[in-house]
Protein backbone atom coordinates (compact mmCIF):
# COMPACT_ATOMS: atom_id res chain seq x y z
CA UNK A 1 0.00 0.00 0.00
CA UNK A 2 2.86 2.48 0.77
CA UNK A 3 4.54 1.74 -2.37
CA UNK A 4 1.60 3.00 -4.33
CA UNK A 5 1.19 6.00 -2.11
CA UNK A 6 5.10 6.44 -3.11
CA UNK A 7 4.97 6.35 -6.91
CA UNK A 8 1.26 7.59 -7.26
CA UNK A 9 3.20 11.01 -5.22
CA UNK A 10 6.17 10.50 -7.54
CA UNK A 11 4.09 10.28 -10.89
CA UNK A 12 1.58 13.27 -9.55
CA UNK A 13 4.23 15.28 -9.06
CA UNK A 14 5.92 14.65 -12.58
CA UNK A 15 2.78 15.82 -14.30
CA UNK A 16 3.40 19.61 -13.00
CA UNK A 17 7.29 19.55 -13.24
CA UNK A 18 7.24 19.16 -16.99
CA UNK A 19 4.77 21.46 -18.60
CA UNK A 20 2.70 18.84 -19.93
CA UNK A 21 0.05 19.35 -16.85
CA UNK A 22 -0.74 23.11 -17.62
CA UNK A 23 -0.75 22.70 -21.34
CA UNK A 24 -3.45 19.74 -21.11
CA UNK A 25 -5.05 21.40 -18.58
CA UNK A 26 -5.32 24.90 -20.38
CA UNK A 27 -6.75 23.33 -23.73
CA UNK A 28 -9.43 21.14 -21.60
CA UNK A 29 -10.24 24.41 -20.04
CA UNK A 30 -10.54 26.46 -23.08
CA UNK A 31 -12.51 23.81 -24.74
CA UNK A 32 -14.89 23.05 -22.83
CA UNK A 33 -15.49 26.91 -21.54
CA UNK A 34 -16.02 27.97 -25.30
CA UNK A 35 -18.52 25.24 -26.72
CA UNK A 36 -20.09 25.36 -23.42
CA UNK A 37 -20.72 28.93 -23.04
CA UNK A 38 -20.87 29.25 -26.84
CA UNK A 39 -24.30 27.81 -27.02
CA UNK A 40 -25.22 28.25 -23.25
CA UNK A 41 -26.99 31.73 -23.61
CA UNK A 42 -28.60 30.46 -26.69
CA UNK A 43 -30.31 27.34 -24.57
CA UNK A 44 -31.15 29.85 -21.53
CA UNK A 45 -31.24 26.98 -18.97
CA UNK A 46 -29.37 26.90 -16.25
CA UNK A 47 -28.36 23.35 -16.54
CA UNK A 48 -24.85 22.01 -17.15
CA UNK A 49 -26.23 19.52 -19.59
CA UNK A 50 -23.83 20.55 -22.57
CA UNK A 51 -21.05 20.50 -20.92
CA UNK A 52 -21.34 17.06 -19.84
CA UNK A 53 -22.87 16.28 -23.21
CA UNK A 54 -19.11 17.27 -24.28
CA UNK A 55 -17.38 15.64 -21.65
CA UNK A 56 -16.85 11.90 -23.02
CA UNK A 57 -15.86 13.48 -26.24
CA UNK A 58 -12.72 15.77 -25.02
CA UNK A 59 -11.76 13.35 -22.34
CA UNK A 60 -11.18 10.79 -25.07
CA UNK A 61 -8.06 12.75 -26.54
CA UNK A 62 -7.17 14.51 -23.69
CA UNK A 63 -6.86 11.63 -21.22
CA UNK A 64 -4.79 9.59 -23.36
CA UNK A 65 -2.51 12.97 -23.90
CA UNK A 66 -2.25 12.90 -19.58
CA UNK A 67 -1.58 8.93 -19.45
CA UNK A 68 1.21 8.01 -23.03
CA UNK A 69 4.15 8.99 -21.16
CA UNK A 70 3.44 7.06 -17.67
CA UNK A 71 4.78 3.74 -19.29
CA UNK A 72 5.92 4.88 -22.46
CA UNK A 73 8.60 7.25 -21.58
CA UNK A 74 9.81 4.86 -18.60
CA UNK A 75 10.48 2.30 -21.03
CA UNK A 76 11.84 4.43 -23.79
CA UNK A 77 14.20 6.21 -20.66
CA UNK A 78 15.04 3.21 -19.91
CA UNK A 79 14.22 3.95 -16.04
CA UNK A 80 11.61 1.19 -15.89
CA UNK A 81 14.49 -1.09 -15.79
CA UNK A 82 15.19 0.74 -12.30
CA UNK A 83 12.02 0.93 -11.28
CA UNK A 84 10.64 -3.10 -11.69
CA UNK A 85 14.62 -4.11 -9.85
CA UNK A 86 13.24 -2.34 -6.79
CA UNK A 87 11.05 -4.26 -4.42
CA UNK A 88 7.92 -3.16 -5.78
CA UNK A 89 5.17 -5.39 -7.67
CA UNK A 90 3.49 -4.80 -10.99
CA UNK A 91 0.31 -4.24 -9.33
CA UNK A 92 1.66 -1.61 -7.22
CA UNK A 93 2.64 0.43 -9.90
CA UNK A 94 0.28 0.05 -12.23
CA UNK A 95 -2.30 1.22 -9.61
CA UNK A 96 0.10 4.11 -8.38
CA UNK A 97 0.15 5.63 -12.13
CA UNK A 98 -3.41 4.85 -12.39
CA UNK A 99 -4.35 6.65 -9.49
CA UNK A 100 -1.76 9.63 -10.43
CA UNK A 101 -3.50 9.89 -13.94
CA UNK A 102 -7.03 9.16 -12.29
CA UNK A 103 -5.96 12.46 -9.42
CA UNK A 104 -4.46 14.32 -12.33
CA UNK A 105 -8.38 14.18 -14.05
CA UNK A 106 -10.25 15.46 -10.80
CA UNK A 107 -7.65 18.10 -10.72
CA UNK A 108 -8.49 19.06 -14.08
CA UNK A 109 -11.92 19.16 -13.21
CA UNK A 110 -11.53 20.97 -10.27
CA UNK A 111 -11.71 24.51 -12.02
CA UNK A 112 -14.91 23.68 -14.17
CA UNK A 113 -16.54 23.78 -10.80
CA UNK A 114 -16.77 27.71 -11.61
CA UNK A 115 -19.09 26.95 -14.64
CA UNK A 116 -21.56 25.67 -11.90
CA UNK A 117 -20.90 28.45 -9.44
CA UNK A 118 -21.60 30.67 -12.53
CA UNK A 119 -25.00 28.92 -13.54
CA UNK A 120 -26.71 28.61 -9.97
CA UNK A 121 -25.78 32.33 -9.55
CA UNK A 122 -27.29 33.35 -13.10
CA UNK A 123 -30.32 30.90 -12.02
CA UNK A 124 -31.83 28.16 -10.12
CA UNK A 125 -29.63 25.20 -10.83
CA UNK A 126 -30.99 21.30 -10.08
CA UNK A 127 -28.27 20.26 -7.86
CA UNK A 128 -28.85 16.09 -8.73
CA UNK A 129 -27.70 16.08 -12.42
CA UNK A 130 -24.48 18.20 -11.31
CA UNK A 131 -23.35 16.48 -8.41
CA UNK A 132 -24.39 12.63 -10.64
CA UNK A 133 -22.33 14.47 -13.90
CA UNK A 134 -19.27 15.13 -11.50
CA UNK A 135 -19.30 11.85 -10.61
CA UNK A 136 -20.01 10.16 -13.85
CA UNK A 137 -16.91 12.35 -15.17
CA UNK A 138 -14.42 10.63 -12.71
CA UNK A 139 -16.01 7.07 -13.50
CA UNK A 140 -15.13 7.85 -17.26
CA UNK A 141 -11.86 9.36 -16.59
CA UNK A 142 -10.76 6.34 -14.35
CA UNK A 143 -12.06 3.64 -17.45
CA UNK A 144 -10.13 6.48 -20.19
CA UNK A 145 -7.00 6.70 -17.76
CA UNK A 146 -7.44 2.61 -17.29
CA UNK A 147 -6.68 2.32 -21.40
CA UNK A 148 -4.45 5.20 -21.85
CA UNK A 149 -2.87 3.25 -19.32
CA UNK A 150 -2.75 -0.01 -21.11
CA UNK A 151 -1.73 1.79 -24.17
CA UNK A 152 1.50 3.08 -22.35
CA UNK A 153 2.47 0.15 -21.58
CA UNK A 154 2.05 -1.41 -25.26
CA UNK A 155 4.67 0.87 -27.11
CA UNK A 156 7.49 2.84 -25.47
CA UNK A 157 6.68 5.66 -27.95
CA UNK A 158 4.97 7.76 -26.45
CA UNK A 159 2.70 9.52 -29.70
CA UNK A 160 1.88 6.02 -30.42
CA UNK A 161 0.35 5.32 -27.13
CA UNK A 162 -1.41 8.55 -27.23
CA UNK A 163 -3.15 7.70 -30.66
CA UNK A 164 -3.75 3.70 -29.61
CA UNK A 165 -5.34 5.09 -26.54
CA UNK A 166 -7.19 7.95 -28.10
CA UNK A 167 -8.49 5.55 -30.81
CA UNK A 168 -10.23 3.37 -27.88
CA UNK A 169 -11.66 5.95 -26.31
CA UNK A 170 -12.98 7.56 -29.05
CA UNK A 171 -14.93 4.13 -29.92
CA UNK A 172 -15.51 3.74 -26.32
CA UNK A 173 -17.68 7.38 -26.96
CA UNK A 174 -19.26 6.68 -30.38
CA UNK A 175 -20.09 3.11 -30.18
CA UNK A 176 -23.52 3.89 -29.35
CA UNK A 177 -24.17 6.60 -31.67
CA UNK A 178 -23.52 3.93 -34.53
CA UNK A 179 -25.95 2.01 -33.68
CA UNK A 180 -28.60 2.68 -36.85
CA UNK A 181 -25.52 1.25 -39.03
CA UNK A 182 -25.76 -2.45 -36.81
CA UNK A 183 -27.88 -5.13 -37.04
CA UNK A 184 -30.36 -5.01 -34.57
CA UNK A 185 -29.45 -8.13 -32.32
CA UNK A 186 -26.20 -6.27 -31.54
CA UNK A 187 -27.96 -2.67 -30.17
CA UNK A 188 -28.32 -4.01 -26.60
CA UNK A 189 -24.91 -5.20 -26.71
CA UNK A 190 -22.94 -2.48 -28.35
CA UNK A 191 -25.39 -0.09 -26.17
CA UNK A 192 -23.60 -1.52 -23.08
CA UNK A 193 -20.50 -1.36 -24.22
CA UNK A 194 -20.37 2.25 -24.96
CA UNK A 195 -18.66 4.35 -22.50
CA UNK A 196 -20.88 7.32 -22.81
CA UNK A 197 -24.14 5.63 -22.51
CA UNK A 198 -23.07 4.67 -19.11
CA UNK A 199 -21.72 7.81 -18.21
CA UNK A 200 -25.09 10.22 -19.84
CA UNK A 201 -26.95 7.99 -17.34
CA UNK A 202 -25.01 8.71 -14.06
CA UNK A 203 -25.06 12.28 -15.29
CA UNK A 204 -28.94 12.63 -15.47
CA UNK A 205 -28.51 12.01 -11.65
CA UNK A 206 -29.17 8.39 -11.48
CA UNK A 207 -26.61 6.41 -9.65
CA UNK A 208 -27.48 2.74 -11.27
CA UNK A 209 -25.27 0.11 -9.74
CA UNK A 210 -25.46 -1.40 -13.53
CA UNK A 211 -22.98 1.81 -14.71
CA UNK A 212 -21.14 1.82 -11.83
CA UNK A 213 -20.44 -2.04 -12.13
CA UNK A 214 -19.82 -0.93 -15.88
CA UNK A 215 -16.75 1.75 -15.48
CA UNK A 216 -15.90 -0.48 -12.11
CA UNK A 217 -15.52 -3.95 -14.18
CA UNK A 218 -13.96 -1.77 -17.38
CA UNK A 219 -10.99 -0.07 -15.56
CA UNK A 220 -10.53 -3.58 -13.99
CA UNK A 221 -10.12 -5.39 -17.51
CA UNK A 222 -7.92 -2.82 -18.68
CA UNK A 223 -5.43 -2.70 -15.77
CA UNK A 224 -5.40 -6.25 -15.41
CA UNK A 225 -4.45 -6.50 -19.10
CA UNK A 226 -1.95 -3.61 -18.76
CA UNK A 227 -0.73 -6.22 -15.85
CA UNK A 228 -0.61 -8.84 -18.20
CA UNK A 229 1.44 -6.82 -20.92
CA UNK A 230 4.06 -5.76 -18.04
CA UNK A 231 4.34 -9.97 -17.15
CA UNK A 232 4.61 -10.41 -20.89
CA UNK A 233 7.64 -8.27 -20.91
CA UNK A 234 9.69 -10.45 -18.17
CA UNK B 1 25.18 -16.65 -1.36
CA UNK B 2 24.17 -16.67 -5.07
CA UNK B 3 24.23 -19.61 -6.84
CA UNK B 4 23.33 -19.53 -10.36
CA UNK B 5 22.22 -23.28 -11.91
CA UNK B 6 21.67 -24.19 -15.37
CA UNK B 7 20.63 -20.58 -16.64
CA UNK B 8 19.56 -20.52 -20.19
CA UNK B 9 17.58 -17.37 -21.74
CA UNK B 10 16.08 -16.88 -25.37
CA UNK B 11 14.76 -14.11 -26.83
CA UNK B 12 12.46 -15.89 -29.74
CA UNK B 13 14.92 -18.21 -30.96
CA UNK B 14 17.93 -16.17 -30.23
CA UNK B 15 19.79 -18.03 -27.46
CA UNK B 16 20.91 -15.14 -25.00
CA UNK B 17 22.08 -17.14 -22.12
CA UNK B 18 23.00 -20.71 -22.77
CA UNK B 19 23.12 -23.36 -19.59
CA UNK B 20 25.43 -21.30 -16.89
CA UNK B 21 25.99 -21.79 -13.56
CA UNK B 22 28.57 -20.96 -11.13
CA UNK B 23 28.74 -19.64 -7.56
CA UNK B 24 29.55 -16.41 -6.22
CA UNK B 25 30.83 -16.19 -2.55
CA UNK B 26 29.60 -13.37 -0.11
CA UNK B 27 31.83 -10.41 -0.19
CA UNK B 28 33.38 -11.11 -3.46
CA UNK B 29 33.57 -8.32 -5.95
CA UNK B 30 32.87 -10.26 -8.89
CA UNK B 31 33.80 -9.43 -12.85
CA UNK B 32 31.14 -10.40 -15.47
CA UNK B 33 33.63 -10.21 -18.64
CA UNK B 34 32.52 -10.66 -22.28
CA UNK B 35 32.10 -9.20 -25.18
CA UNK B 36 29.17 -7.65 -26.80
CA UNK B 37 26.11 -9.18 -26.71
CA UNK B 38 27.95 -12.38 -24.88
CA UNK B 39 24.71 -12.18 -22.11
CA UNK B 40 26.18 -10.16 -19.46
CA UNK B 41 23.58 -7.59 -18.94
CA UNK B 42 20.78 -10.50 -19.58
CA UNK B 43 22.29 -12.60 -16.64
CA UNK B 44 22.55 -9.18 -14.44
CA UNK B 45 18.72 -8.63 -15.80
CA UNK B 46 17.55 -12.22 -14.63
CA UNK B 47 19.83 -12.00 -11.23
CA UNK B 48 17.86 -8.55 -10.09
CA UNK B 49 14.44 -10.43 -11.45
CA UNK B 50 13.65 -7.87 -13.80
CA UNK B 51 13.79 -11.28 -16.75
CA UNK B 52 12.34 -14.24 -16.25
CA UNK B 53 14.85 -17.22 -17.43
CA UNK B 54 13.82 -20.12 -19.97
CA UNK B 55 15.63 -22.43 -17.66
CA UNK B 56 17.24 -22.76 -15.03
CA UNK B 57 17.34 -20.83 -11.70
CA UNK B 58 19.20 -18.47 -9.68
CA UNK B 59 19.39 -19.06 -5.78
CA UNK B 60 20.18 -16.35 -3.84
CA UNK B 61 20.57 -17.17 -0.16
CA UNK B 62 17.64 -19.18 0.76
CA UNK B 63 15.01 -17.55 -2.34
CA UNK B 64 14.89 -18.23 -5.75
CA UNK B 65 14.68 -15.97 -7.89
CA UNK B 66 10.89 -17.45 -9.54
CA UNK B 67 9.17 -17.68 -5.97
CA UNK B 68 10.84 -14.78 -3.98
CA UNK B 69 11.17 -11.80 -6.67
CA UNK B 70 10.40 -9.63 -3.41
CA UNK B 71 12.66 -10.88 -1.12
CA UNK B 72 15.45 -10.88 -3.73
CA UNK B 73 14.94 -7.65 -5.02
CA UNK B 74 15.00 -5.92 -0.90
CA UNK B 75 18.73 -7.61 -0.69
CA UNK B 76 19.65 -5.94 -4.24
CA UNK B 77 20.93 -2.72 -5.38
CA UNK B 78 21.00 -2.42 -9.61
CA UNK B 79 22.68 0.13 -11.60
CA UNK B 80 21.55 -0.36 -15.10
CA UNK B 81 24.02 0.35 -18.01
CA UNK B 82 24.03 3.80 -18.90
CA UNK B 83 22.23 4.78 -15.69
CA UNK B 84 19.05 5.70 -16.76
CA UNK B 85 16.99 7.54 -14.59
CA UNK B 86 14.31 10.19 -14.26
CA UNK B 87 15.24 12.99 -16.34
CA UNK B 88 13.06 15.67 -14.96
CA UNK B 89 13.61 14.79 -11.16
CA UNK B 90 15.92 16.25 -9.50
CA UNK B 91 18.70 14.25 -7.92
CA UNK B 92 17.25 15.03 -4.04
CA UNK B 93 13.69 14.13 -4.60
CA UNK B 94 14.97 11.26 -6.58
CA UNK B 95 16.88 9.67 -4.04
CA UNK B 96 13.72 10.19 -1.36
CA UNK B 97 11.42 8.78 -4.47
CA UNK B 98 13.77 5.63 -4.11
CA UNK B 99 14.39 5.59 -0.39
CA UNK B 100 10.89 5.63 0.08
CA UNK B 101 10.19 3.05 -2.08
CA UNK B 102 12.85 1.32 0.05
CA UNK B 103 10.70 1.47 3.23
CA UNK B 104 13.28 3.94 4.79
CA UNK B 105 11.61 5.41 7.96
CA UNK B 106 12.49 9.31 8.07
CA UNK B 107 15.18 9.31 10.16
CA UNK B 108 17.03 6.93 8.19
CA UNK B 109 15.81 8.10 4.78
CA UNK B 110 17.77 11.17 5.36
CA UNK B 111 20.91 10.05 7.15
CA UNK B 112 21.23 7.88 4.13
CA UNK B 113 20.35 10.28 1.54
CA UNK B 114 23.59 12.71 3.62
CA UNK B 115 26.19 9.70 3.68
CA UNK B 116 25.50 8.50 -0.07
CA UNK B 117 25.61 12.35 -0.78
CA UNK B 118 29.22 12.01 0.75
CA UNK B 119 29.72 8.78 -0.86
CA UNK B 120 29.34 9.44 -4.52
CA UNK B 121 30.07 12.90 -4.14
CA UNK B 122 27.37 14.52 -5.18
CA UNK B 123 26.51 16.64 -2.68
CA UNK B 124 26.65 19.84 -4.76
CA UNK B 125 24.24 18.86 -8.16
CA UNK B 126 21.62 17.28 -5.31
CA UNK B 127 19.40 19.85 -5.87
CA UNK B 128 19.70 19.65 -10.10
CA UNK B 129 17.61 18.07 -12.12
CA UNK B 130 19.16 14.62 -13.33
CA UNK B 131 19.16 15.49 -17.07
CA UNK B 132 20.85 18.21 -16.76
CA UNK B 133 23.71 16.05 -15.09
CA UNK B 134 26.64 14.77 -17.05
CA UNK B 135 27.02 11.48 -17.46
CA UNK B 136 29.48 10.47 -14.69
CA UNK B 137 27.21 12.71 -12.07
CA UNK B 138 24.37 10.54 -13.90
CA UNK B 139 26.10 7.41 -13.19
CA UNK B 140 27.06 8.42 -9.26
CA UNK B 141 23.31 9.06 -8.67
CA UNK B 142 22.27 5.72 -10.28
CA UNK B 143 25.08 4.05 -8.14
CA UNK B 144 24.16 6.12 -4.94
CA UNK B 145 20.13 4.87 -6.23
CA UNK B 146 21.67 0.99 -5.95
CA UNK B 147 23.20 1.38 -2.67
CA UNK B 148 19.98 3.33 -0.70
CA UNK B 149 18.44 0.39 0.97
CA UNK B 150 22.13 -0.66 2.00
CA UNK B 151 21.45 -4.04 -0.10
CA UNK B 152 23.72 -6.74 0.93
CA UNK B 153 24.29 -7.15 -3.11
CA UNK B 154 25.07 -4.69 -5.45
CA UNK B 155 24.67 -5.24 -9.51
CA UNK B 156 26.68 -2.94 -11.19
CA UNK B 157 26.55 -3.00 -15.39
CA UNK B 158 29.47 -1.24 -17.21
CA UNK B 159 29.34 1.27 -14.06
CA UNK B 160 32.20 3.41 -16.17
CA UNK B 161 31.18 2.97 -19.46
CA UNK B 162 31.48 6.16 -21.21
CA UNK B 163 33.31 8.06 -18.77
CA UNK B 164 36.36 10.19 -18.57
CA UNK B 165 39.67 8.44 -17.42
CA UNK B 166 39.29 10.66 -14.27
CA UNK B 167 35.81 9.37 -13.55
CA UNK B 168 36.98 5.63 -14.52
CA UNK B 169 39.17 6.28 -11.60
CA UNK B 170 36.47 7.95 -9.27
CA UNK B 171 33.83 5.15 -9.78
CA UNK B 172 36.29 2.69 -9.41
CA UNK B 173 37.65 3.49 -6.18
CA UNK B 174 33.65 4.10 -4.76
CA UNK B 175 33.23 0.59 -5.83
CA UNK B 176 36.52 -0.60 -3.94
CA UNK B 177 35.67 1.20 -1.48
CA UNK B 178 31.81 -0.59 -1.10
CA UNK B 179 33.30 -3.81 -1.91
CA UNK B 180 34.98 -3.94 1.47
CA UNK B 181 31.69 -4.84 3.08
CA UNK B 182 29.49 -5.68 0.18
CA UNK B 183 29.11 -8.69 -2.49
CA UNK B 184 29.40 -7.02 -5.69
CA UNK B 185 28.93 -8.09 -9.42
CA UNK B 186 30.14 -5.82 -11.95
CA UNK B 187 30.18 -6.56 -15.78
CA UNK B 188 32.78 -4.73 -18.24
CA UNK B 189 34.52 -5.59 -21.51
CA UNK B 190 37.10 -2.39 -19.89
CA UNK B 191 39.45 -5.45 -18.82
CA UNK B 192 41.69 -3.38 -16.77
CA UNK B 193 38.82 -2.10 -14.81
CA UNK B 194 38.10 -6.25 -14.23
CA UNK B 195 42.19 -6.51 -13.28
CA UNK B 196 41.88 -3.22 -10.98
CA UNK B 197 39.17 -3.99 -9.06
CA UNK B 198 37.72 -7.29 -8.81
CA UNK B 199 38.69 -10.63 -7.12
CA UNK B 200 37.17 -12.63 -9.52
CA UNK B 201 36.33 -13.20 -13.04
CA UNK B 202 33.94 -14.79 -14.73
CA UNK B 203 34.20 -14.58 -19.05
CA UNK B 204 31.08 -15.08 -21.16
CA UNK B 205 31.05 -15.34 -24.84
CA UNK B 206 27.72 -16.27 -26.81
CA UNK B 207 25.83 -17.20 -23.77
CA UNK B 208 28.37 -19.55 -22.13
CA UNK B 209 31.12 -19.45 -19.13
CA UNK B 210 34.51 -19.92 -20.90
CA UNK B 211 36.57 -18.54 -17.77
CA UNK B 212 35.70 -19.02 -13.90
CA UNK B 213 38.85 -17.80 -11.98
CA UNK B 214 40.78 -15.53 -9.75
CA UNK B 215 42.34 -12.55 -11.51
CA UNK B 216 45.58 -14.32 -10.49
CA UNK B 217 44.56 -18.14 -10.99
CA UNK B 218 43.59 -17.61 -14.63
CA UNK B 219 47.16 -15.59 -15.84
CA UNK B 220 48.98 -18.20 -14.07
CA UNK B 221 47.03 -21.14 -15.53
CA UNK B 222 46.26 -19.09 -19.30
CA UNK B 223 49.96 -17.47 -18.97
CA UNK B 224 52.58 -20.05 -18.75
CA UNK B 225 53.91 -18.88 -21.92
CA UNK B 226 55.29 -15.64 -21.86
CA UNK B 227 55.95 -13.49 -25.06
CA UNK B 228 59.47 -11.69 -25.85
CA UNK B 229 58.68 -8.67 -28.17
CA UNK B 230 61.95 -8.08 -30.55
CA UNK B 231 62.35 -5.65 -33.65
CA UNK B 232 65.33 -5.14 -35.64
CA UNK B 233 66.72 -3.02 -38.43
CA UNK B 234 68.24 -4.60 -41.41
CA UNK B 235 66.68 -8.32 -40.54
CA UNK B 236 64.91 -10.98 -42.83
CA UNK B 237 61.93 -12.23 -41.27
CA UNK B 238 62.47 -15.81 -42.51
CA UNK B 239 66.08 -15.90 -41.84
CA UNK B 240 64.69 -14.58 -37.82
CA UNK B 241 62.53 -17.27 -37.89
CA UNK B 242 65.12 -19.83 -38.91
CA UNK B 243 67.76 -18.24 -36.43
CA UNK B 244 65.31 -18.11 -33.44
CA UNK B 245 63.75 -22.23 -34.06
CA UNK B 246 67.67 -23.29 -32.97
CA UNK B 247 66.65 -22.64 -29.23
CA UNK B 248 64.44 -25.17 -27.31
CA UNK B 249 61.43 -23.40 -26.06
CA UNK B 250 60.73 -21.02 -28.15
CA UNK B 251 57.41 -21.85 -29.97
CA UNK B 252 55.34 -19.49 -32.44
CA UNK B 253 57.51 -16.28 -34.13
CA UNK B 254 54.98 -13.79 -35.38
CA UNK B 255 55.73 -10.57 -37.41
CA UNK B 256 53.93 -7.94 -35.96
CA UNK B 257 54.62 -4.46 -36.97
CA UNK B 258 57.17 -3.43 -39.66
CA UNK B 259 58.19 -0.89 -42.43
CA UNK B 260 61.08 1.41 -43.05
CA UNK B 261 63.51 -1.01 -42.73
CA UNK B 262 62.51 -2.50 -39.60
CA UNK B 263 61.10 -5.93 -38.32
CA UNK B 264 58.65 -6.62 -34.99
CA UNK B 265 58.30 -10.21 -34.00
CA UNK B 266 56.30 -11.77 -31.15
CA UNK B 267 58.28 -14.90 -29.95
CA UNK B 268 56.11 -17.01 -27.68
CA UNK B 269 58.07 -19.37 -25.47
CA UNK B 270 56.88 -22.85 -24.92
CA UNK B 271 58.42 -23.21 -21.40
CA UNK B 272 58.53 -21.45 -18.26
CA UNK B 273 62.48 -21.48 -18.26
CA UNK B 274 63.68 -17.77 -18.97
CA UNK B 275 65.61 -18.15 -22.56
CA UNK B 276 66.42 -14.83 -22.87
CA UNK B 277 70.05 -15.46 -22.70
CA UNK B 278 70.13 -17.84 -25.50
CA UNK B 279 68.16 -15.95 -27.83
CA UNK B 280 69.98 -12.83 -27.40
CA UNK B 281 73.71 -15.09 -28.02
CA UNK B 282 72.23 -16.38 -31.16
CA UNK B 283 71.21 -12.44 -32.12
CA UNK B 284 74.74 -11.68 -31.59
CA UNK B 285 76.28 -13.59 -34.06
CA UNK B 286 74.30 -12.40 -36.42
CA UNK B 287 74.34 -8.78 -38.65
CA UNK B 288 71.49 -7.45 -37.12
CA UNK B 289 70.68 -4.34 -35.52
CA UNK B 290 69.22 -5.03 -32.38
CA UNK B 291 66.27 -2.57 -31.23
CA UNK B 292 63.98 -3.91 -29.26
CA UNK B 293 64.03 -7.09 -26.81
CA UNK B 294 61.58 -6.86 -24.20
CA UNK B 295 59.80 -9.99 -22.35
CA UNK B 296 56.05 -9.02 -22.28
CA UNK B 297 53.33 -9.54 -19.04
CA UNK B 298 50.36 -11.12 -20.10
CA UNK B 299 47.37 -8.94 -19.66
CA UNK B 300 43.97 -10.37 -18.74
CA UNK B 301 43.74 -8.95 -22.31
CA UNK B 302 45.42 -11.44 -23.89
CA UNK B 303 43.76 -14.52 -21.89
CA UNK B 304 40.34 -12.31 -22.94
CA UNK B 305 41.23 -12.08 -26.81
CA UNK B 306 42.42 -15.71 -26.43
CA UNK B 307 39.21 -17.16 -24.90
CA UNK B 308 36.69 -15.50 -27.00
CA UNK B 309 38.36 -16.05 -30.20
CA UNK B 310 38.40 -19.38 -29.64
CA UNK B 311 34.70 -20.03 -28.73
Amino acid sequence: MKNIRHILTKEFKSYFIAPIAYIVIAIFLLITGWFFFSTFFLYNQSSLRNFFNLLPIIFSFIIPAVTMRLFSEEIYVGSYEVLMTLPVTFSEVIVGKFLAAVTFVAIMLLPTLSYTVTIALLGKLDPGPVIGGYIGALFLGSLFAAIGLLASALTRNQIIAFIIGMSICFALTLIDKMLFFLPESLLGVLEYIGADFHFQNIAKGILDSRDILYFASSSFVALYATNLVMQGKK
Amino acid sequence: MIKVENLTKYYGEICAVSDIGFQINKGEILGLLGPNGAGKTTFMRILTCYLNPSAGTIQVKDFNIQDHALEIKKMMGYLPENAPLYPDMLVYDYLHYVADIRQLDKETKLQRIDQLAATCSIREVMHQPIGELSKGYKQRVGLAQAMMGDPEILVLDEPTSGLDPNQIIEIREIIKKIGKEKTIILSTHILSEAEATCDRVVIINKGKIVADSLIEDLKQSLGKEAVIGLAFRNADFAKVKNVLAQVAGVGSVVETDSGEGILAVNVSCKTQEDIRGQIYALIKEQDWQLLEFYQQSRSLENIFRELTQEN
